[in-house]
């Protein structure tokens, strides 16, 4: 089998989903190859902060520029997957009030607007705030749903014509002597293995672009920097909470959907270990402790999970933490580089600058291409962006909208008007934690390459409320094996998923968390007798 | 790890084990109510992210807490609704709900021209027209005012010799005792006095609950502070509260802090229901009852909601049980339907009658002589529904007391024993 496409783009993380947007959106013919599913990587592994760029203002003030640029652009063309809960930079009575002078005058020249406020208002504005706080500084920050914009992001690539294959791995690259003319392809799902062509190939790889720059026979050299994170089973602030000092470890608490989370960590790992991330002991304790200075509240909230992810730095120094390389966006054209044609790398950035590193490696495949196409991701929404709020959307398609209705505008936006439940059944909840109907639960495992149910909770947020799949797994998997019409598969699929869901628990497995992963074992080894069974 | 990881938000404690969904009388006959664990520790999660998210169709729960007595984890979860209600809420109570939820301004209202307004309240037309104007349902039946309250009674024939006794309570009586059902307080002061305790009346108002279910949060938080003010000073000169229906007592101690936010814990531990209370004197020893000998009933026990939440039923049953000639049969554990004003509502009157199916049935079969049941809603609800008489306990046992033997038995040394045991039981 031979097929040919303009562009490949290898890794379907928020850069790759991005850059295949970008490139389908100028109308060259994409193929987008991801390993496991959308949003594995980095993507799903950090805290969802909607950067303001204040963080990195007064380390790095590229990326804080681009930070807020970015910010201001998906708070328009993301509008569903993003919340404008603004956000604070505290100062506790152990930081130095001297670095919140630096820290405004730091963000003011990068354009982004932080003004100091009292104390006392910080405290009305997030009632949960450490109330010892003695400087607060407001910003433009917010947080944004990762696996919904990845999400989004392919959706619309499709809608534009990309091809995309998920669980596909790249397992050569099929070169012309100094020139690669494509890649060989295994689907994990059949076992066969395809050949794709295109003049130019993208490596978007995130931290496992480290890994492919190799197989194309360049040297990329990665830094990993493991980050643990806490999240917490509600949202204890809406308001996201920053330390006002130089970054550090657990000083920024995000309010994302329903939950908070907490983090984060940063410590360099073997490469060989990416593949395999879990907090550890010691990374829960620190974030628990520094995470209270910010929101005493923590300290006594239930824990839902912890995970870990690494970040794709890119090396620059001996910098043993990771944590003063830049965040900065790296391009390499390895033609230029190091003398593969038809190749190109994207990395370093990060999730709040993907459009920019999308925009900046689409320039760079029409320019191999000798194609004259603008960049219009600025100002194209999303598929479910169309501008107005939460509740206009709703309204306009249900008069008196349910509370399920309106969680699924939350998720989905403007889209939810193909989704409304035709039936009792349909509008029935497969999630209730999260409320996720029937037909919001099938549309994905229609239409947007769900293969599992881990896939379809990144899809869909089934599974990531209180009860981590007490009770919604079970009828997930019925719908996968109604799609599917394979009861074995779907079966086995459950397994993996509330294994997955505990392996997210063990690091917190105390009070009710414990009690209530203790209460799911009950229901699907001795209610629904599927013990050793499947 | 966390050291202290009881969560300080009480609704985490839910694992979704669902049951309290399972025992909701309203989920089970209106899908339009989401249910207690949906509506309840679900909801909560949505609310925090954003007010939006808040169901209006909260409004159908009763409030019985019937999840709340079923919820293993210890989850307040009609509390949770009821709160949700009171921030969220947009839909502002009408003139039928402010109606119906001010029982003391209408009872007021309402006694001198008593005979009148039973007549027209009775009237099929004027039902038509309150269903049709008002939303209130043209089947329900109202309960009659009476010309004469509970407290004038009192003061007329039983306040005076009130000081005369060594021991001495404080009472609460309600409302429906002073407009509807003075008989019930007349009872109460009957037995109080045969066993040697004098009856003092407090300032009291209203103690809010039908404020609470129709949503006037400020006027129920206002009696609220009246009533806990009043009752410190009570409690000052050594006076316990005791009360004769189920709901305001249960209201009184535990909805004014988790709900209306009043707090009432120098008062809490005092305000008690007449049955507990006497009970607790008989258990101990420090007072007699004695029982007509030729008193002879076939009684019904239903137990009220707010009753299953206190838990104090088997006071009421061991009460009642201590009469020689009653045979007792404690109905099965549901709700009437009733649920104070709830089914006066045009939009849940059917709901109501399908809830309380299931007692009214088993009521039917049993064929008592009477009904007995703390509550004067489920009263009336029983009443009309099954066109049985329901009487507080209270009243049955001062029917079936044998007056001047009691008094007789209590003024006797021996009845001063035994110290105060009573603490040792507590709600």
């Amino acid at each position: 089998m031979r097929a040919e496409f303009d562009v490949i783009i290898i890794g379907g993380g928020i850069t790759g989903a991005g850059t295949a947007r970008d490139c389908a959106l100028r109308g060259l013919r994409v193929l987008l190859v991801e390993r496991h599913d959308i949003a594995t990587g980095a993507t799903g592994r950090n805290h969802g902060l909607l950067h303001s760029g204040a963080r990195y203002a007064v380390t790095d003030r590229e990326s804080a520029a681009e930070c807020i640029k970015e910010n201001m652009i998906l708070k328009n063309i993301a509008r569903h997957c993003v919340d404008d809960t603004s956000g604070l930079f505290i100062t506790l009575p152990e930081d130095d009030l001297d670095y919140q002078a630096v820290f405004v005058k730091s963000c003011l020249a990068a354009g982004i607007k932080a003004e100091v406020i009292d104390p006392k208002e910080a405290i009305r504005m997030e009632p949960s705030v450490n109330p010892s706080l003695i400087g607060a500084v407001k910003v433009p920050d917010g947080s944004v749903d990762p696996f919904r914009l990845c999400a989004s992001n392919v959706l619309d690539a499709k809608l534009h014509g990309a091809k995309v294959l998920v669980y596909s791995e790249v397992t050569e690259f099929i070169k012309d002597g100094d020139t690669v003319r494509g890649v060989k392809v295994l689907d994990h799902r059949t076992g066969e293995v395809s050949e794709y062509y295109a003049p130019v190939t993208v490596n978007a790889g995130g931290i496992w672009g480290h890994r492919l720059a190799g197989m194309a026979g360049v040297n990329v050299g990665m830094f990993p920097a493991k980050g643990s994170l806490l999240i917490f089973a509600h949202r204890v602030n809406n308001v996201v909470i920053n330390r006002c000092r130089k970054p550090a470890n657990a000083d920024i608490l995000v309010p994302g959907d329903t939950v908070c989370i907490i983090g984060t960590t940063s410590t360099r790992v073997p490469y060989e270990e990416c593949d395999n991330m879990a907090a550890t002991p010691a990374e829960v304790d620190l974030l628990l402790t520094e995470g209270a200075k910010l929101a005493p509240g923590l300290a006594h909230t239930r824990i839902l999970r912890a995970y870990a992810g690494v970040r794709p730095l890119v090396s620059a120094d001996n910098d043993p933490s990771g944590r003063n390389i830049s965040r900065g966006i790296v391009l390499l054209d390895h033609e230029e580089r190091d003398g593969v044609k038809g190749f190109i790398t994207i990395t370093g950035g990060k999730l709040m600058t993907y459009r920019l590193m999308a925009q900046m490696a689409s320039d760079a495949v029409c320019r191999k291409l000798r194609i004259n196409a603008d960049c219009i991701t600025a100002r194209t929404p999303l598929p479910g962006s169309r501008p107005g709020g939460l509740e206009k959307v709703a309204r306009k398609i249900w008069e008196v909208p349910t509370t399920v209705q309106k969680a699924v505008v939350g998720r989905v936006g403007t889209r939810a008007a193909t989704l409304s439940p035709e039936d009792d059944y349909a509008g029935s909840l497969v999630c209730e934690c999260e409320e996720v109907p029937v037909s919001e639960v099938d549309a994905a495992i229609e239409r947007m390459d769900v293969h599992n149910l881990v896939d379809l909770r990144r899809r869909t947020r089934v599974g990531m409320g209180t009860c981590q799949g007490e009770l919604c797994a079970c009828r997930a998997a019925g719908r996968m094996a109604q799609a599917s019409g394979c009861t074995a598969k779907a079966r086995a699929d459950l397994k993996s998923f509330i294994n997955e869901r505990w392996k997210g628990m063990y690091p917190v497995g105390w009070g009710d968390t414990l009690r209530e992963s203790a209460y799911t074992q009950w229901v699907y080894s001795e209610v629904l007798g599927l013990n050793g069974k499947i | 790890m966390q050291e202290k990881n009881l969560s300080s938000n009480n609704f985490e404690q839910c694992i979704k084990c669902t049951i309290c969904t399972a025992y909701c009388p309203v989920v089970a006959v209106n899908p339009a109510y989401p249910g207690p664990k949906q509506g309840g520790p679900d909801g909560e999660r949505l609310r925090l992210k954003n007010k939006y998210f808040f169901d209006e169709n909260l409004k159908y729960c009763m409030n019985c807490k019937r999840c709340e007595v079923a919820c293993p984890s210890g989850v307040k979860i009609a509390d949770l609704i009821h709160s949700a209600r009171r921030r969220y809420s947009v839909e502002t109570p009408g003139l039928r709900d402010r109606v119906l939820a001010g029982t003391d301004f209408m009872g007021k209202a309402a006694r001198p021209v008593a005979p009148l307004v039973n007549a027209v309240m009775s009237s099929k037309v004027v039902k038509d027209v309150l269903d049709v104007m008002m939303d209130i349902d043209r089947n329900r039946k109202f309960p009659k005012y009476k010309a004469k309250g509970f407290v004038s009674w009192f003061r007329k024939n039983a306040q005076a010799k009130q000081e005369g006794y060594s021991r001495q309570v404080a009472f609460f009586h309600g409302c429906s005792t002073e407009f509807q059902h003075p008989e019930v307080g007349q009872a109460f002061v009957k037995v109080m006095n045969a066993v040697g305790i004098g009856v003092q009346l407090l300032d009291e108002k209203c103690c809010g609950v039908a404020m609470v279910s129709n949503g006037l949060w400020a006027g129920a938080a206002r009696h609220a502070r009246h009533n806990v003010s009043v009752f410190k000073e009570a409690v000052a000169k050594g006076l316990p509260i005791v009360g004769v229906s189920s709901t305001c007592i249960f209201t009184m101690r535990d909805e004014y802090p988790d709900i209306l936010e009043v707090d009432n814990s120098e008062v809490r531990d005092s305000i008690t229901l007449v049955e507990r209370y006497l009970f607790e004197l008989v258990d101990s020893g420090q007072v007699k009852l004695v029982f007509k000998k030729d008193y002879r009933a076939r009684i019904a026990y239903h137990i009220p909601c707010h009753m299953e939440k206190l838990g104090w039923s088997l006071f009421t049953k061991a009460l009642v049980q201590m009469i020689p000639g009653v045979s007792l049969t404690v109905l099965d554990s549901s709700c009437c339907g009733m649920a104070g004003t709830y089914g006066f509502k045009k939009e849940n009157y059917k709901y109501s009658q399908a809830i309380g199916e299931h007692l009214f049935g088993q009521i039917k079969a049993l064929s008592p002589d009477f009904v007995c049941c703390e509550c004067e809603t489920c009263k009336w609800q029983i009443e009309m529904s099954t066109g049985r008489t329901v009487l507080n306990p209270i009243v049955i046992l001062a029917d079936a007391l044998d007056v001047d033997a009691t008094i007789a038995a209590n003024a006797a040394p021996a009845a001063a024993a035994a110290p105060a045991a009573a603490d040792a039981i507590d709600g």
